[in-house]
């Protein structure tokens, strides 16, 4: 048995806003193992974003705050970390990247300083060495004619270039784990195409842990190992990507895939939906989150929340969680 | 049966000055050369990366933007020759539904106030008769009349767009332009709107363009879908042809890069070399085929038309010169 990369327990973060104190996580839980990939999914509002940011040290603090739980990389707490102390783990342990890769660069230094500059900060290269290995870099990413396109500028670039330099600057000092938070979102399909080509080839030759948070379904089931679908602050089910879409546990996960459009061969007459929209956090329902949505909610669900349960290497948090008589298909864990 | 809206030769150039006195230096074809028929009653989606010019042809058709030559015909009318009033008065059958809710209603009128405006500016019916349409035209999206004297501000996205759907459907149109109407929806609430359009289009036998750069979505909602690239239609089909024989290399190419969500089918996916050429300086010929895995020498002189490759009603029509 190995042990985690990164184990998140119990997480709660709160944010004080106009309309009152707001709990945009509350108690998440989930481990990263060395070398996978895995998938923090769910909607608008759900805190797959608070959590990741979280884990980098980056919640904005007021109005933001971790209220309890832990973050262990390695064993290492790093909850209640100063931020100078942050600053050696952010870029050289773990390494983000964005939506947006046009406002996560800095648009007055050319490709080369900036990826230079980090591998100087965090490497204690020569500028020559780093600049060396920065080209090496793009070169992984497929930039082509990488030793002409590291002095161009970010607006020089086109939105999936961006993203592919974006990468090869997120791993140009070997981090340990990847937190790419909707890489693909703002590109077109070819192009997202190549970066999550890219993610996944990268992710197995330096053997590198990804944390993929996204909306959509269709990228986790192609990029992930496993995945843990968030609704409303809090995880409802975490399972291994092929059990998760074969046989969803949660009544949401199951609504969720069966309301994605998908290319099909005939057309439906309507598109299956889930009832209703995501709860406001300040105004949550008693019991279950999902309960107002839920066809299999009862009078035990509006009075009780459940817990996330952990059943070998599938968990949910539902008090009348989907059974399968076959086995799930999941892979050799 | 005559379509609804027929258009011929669309073009859209937008000037594109530069220099020191900023001369104009080029065009920028957004939208070039741009024909095809939606029928009354029927959904035409239209699909697409960014910047292939999609959302302009959707305002060239309103003439929200003014096209530069062709033709818009309406059940028999000339958009395109309208003056100024007779176009306002227009309007009233064609209406467009935005992509981006929040930034589409004002957040200073309350739902009541935003459904009445079309109909007062068109002077249309009584203030009774209106606040009567009002609550039916809530009653039809979905949405109870206790919101009427809420603000945009106090709803979800999809309650905003289920309100932007209710505005444009005001004044009974014959035609709607939806501009990634769904796109910034969650998914189990875009399967609502999607439902919302696909009923309120079979019950009030409206037309639609569909604009999407979601190729599952546009599939689902569609009778006909037309592929866009570099400001020209490469393929035209009904959405169930389309999709099961993608012609055009590009529609292949696009169709096989969506990701499935179904883990462990690995599609034999195209793999699209470099990006879009810049639409300041497109290249000779096929407008494609510097990307295109089959190009052939012919692709670079000569521009392939947009031709039928079986007729019938909804003909399947490729512009490529394999076939």
């Amino acid at each position: 048995m190995t042990s985690p990369l990164l184990r998140v327990r119990d997480l709660v973060v709160e944010f004080s806003t106009e309309r009152g104190l707001v709990r945009a996580i509350d108690g998440v839980s989930f481990d990263i193992m060395p070398g996978e990939t895995l998938g923090l999914v769910g909607e608008s509002g759900c805190g797959k974003s608070v959590t990741s940011l979280a884990i980098l040290g980056l919640i904005p603090s007021p109005p933001g705050r971790i209220v309890s739980g832990s973050i262990q990389l390695q064993g290492r707490e790093l909850t209640g970390l100063s931020e100078a102390e942050y600053r050696h783990i952010r870029g050289k342990e773990i390494s983000m990247i964005f939506q947006e890769p046009m406002t996560a660069f800095n648009p007055v230094f050319s490709i080369a300083t900036q990826m230079i500059d980090v591998l100087v900060r965090h490497q204690g290269m020569s500028r020559r060495q780093a600049r060396n290995r920065a080209i090496e870099m793009l070169a992984l990413v497929g930039i082509p004619a990488p030793e002409k396109r590291i002095d161009e500028y970010p607006h020089q670039m086109s939105g999936g270039m961006r993203q592919r330099v974006m990468i090869a600057m997120a791993l140009s000092c070997n981090p340990k784990l990847l937190l790419a938070d909707e890489p693909t979102t703002a590109l077109d399909v070819t192009t997202q195409a190549q970066v999550l080509e890219q993610i996944v080839k990268l992710q197995e030759e330096l053997g590198t842990s990804v944390v993929l948070v996204t909306h959509d379904l269709g990228v986790v089931a192609e990029a992930c190992d496993r995945a843990v679908v968030m609704y409303a602050g809090r995880v409802a089910e975490e399972a291994p990507i092929r059990c998760l879409f074969e046989q969803p546990r949660h009544p949401y996960t199951e609504g969720l895939l069966k309301s994605i459009p998908r290319i099909r061969e005939e057309k439906l007459p309507e598109l299956p939906t889930i009832p209703g929209s995501v709860p406001d956090l300040l105004h949550l329902p008693p019991g279950c989150r999902f309960g107002d949505r839920c066809y299999k909610a009862d009078e035990i669900c509006h009075r009780r929340e459940p817990r996330l349960e952990l059943r070998s290497d599938i968990a949910v948090a539902c008090h009348h969680p989907n059974t399968y008589a076959a086995p799930a298909p999941c892979p050799e864990s | 049966m005559k379509p609804l809206l027929d258009i011929r030769n669309l073009k859209k150039h937008f000037p594109v000055r530069g220099g020191f006195f900023r001369r104009v230096v080029g065009q920028l074809k957004a939208v070039d050369d741009v024909s095809f028929r939606i029928p009354r009653g029927q959904t035409f989606g239209l699909v697409g990366e960014s910047g292939c010019g999609k959302s302009t042809l959707g305002r060239a058709i309103l003439r929200l933007h003014e096209p530069t030559s062709g033709r818009v015909m309406l059940d028999g009318t000339d958009i395109t020759a309208l003056d100024r009033r007779e176009l306002v008065a227009q309007r009233r059958n064609m209406q467009i539904i935005f992509q981006d809710p929040y930034a589409s209603l004002s957040p200073r009128r309350t739902v009541m106030q935003t459904l009445l405006e079309p109909m007062e500016i068109h002077r249309i019916g009584t203030p009774d008769s209106r606040r009567r349409k009002v609550l039916e035209l809530l009653d039809i999206v979905g949405m109870s009349s206790k919101i009427l004297h809420r603000y945009p501000h106090e709803f979800s996205g999809g309650q905003r767009q289920r309100i932007g759907i209710a505005r444009a459907l005001t004044l009974d149109p014959k035609f709607i332009v939806a501009d990634e109407a769904v796109s910034a929806l969650d998914v189990s609430v875009q399967s609502q709107v999607l439902n919302l359009i696909a009923r309120l289009q079979r019950e009030m036998h409206l037309s639609f363009l569909f604009i999407s750069h979601d190729l599952a979505v546009v599939q689902h909602i569609s009778h006909q879908v037309g592929v866009m690239y570099l400001g020209k239609l490469v393929e035209i089909a009904p959405a169930i042809d389309l999709y099961r024989d993608p012609r055009h290399p590009y529609t292949r190419a696009l169709l096989s890069a969506i990701p499935v969500p179904e883990p462990g089918r690995k599609s034999k996916r195209i793999i699209l070399e470099g990006d879009v050429p810049s639409p300041l300086n497109p290249p000779s010929g096929c407008p494609f085929r510097t990307r295109c895995p089959e190009a052939m020498p012919v692709c670079a002189e000569q521009l392939p038309d947009l031709k039928a490759i079986h007729d019938g009603d909804d003909p399947h029509q490729v512009a490529c010169h394999l076939y």
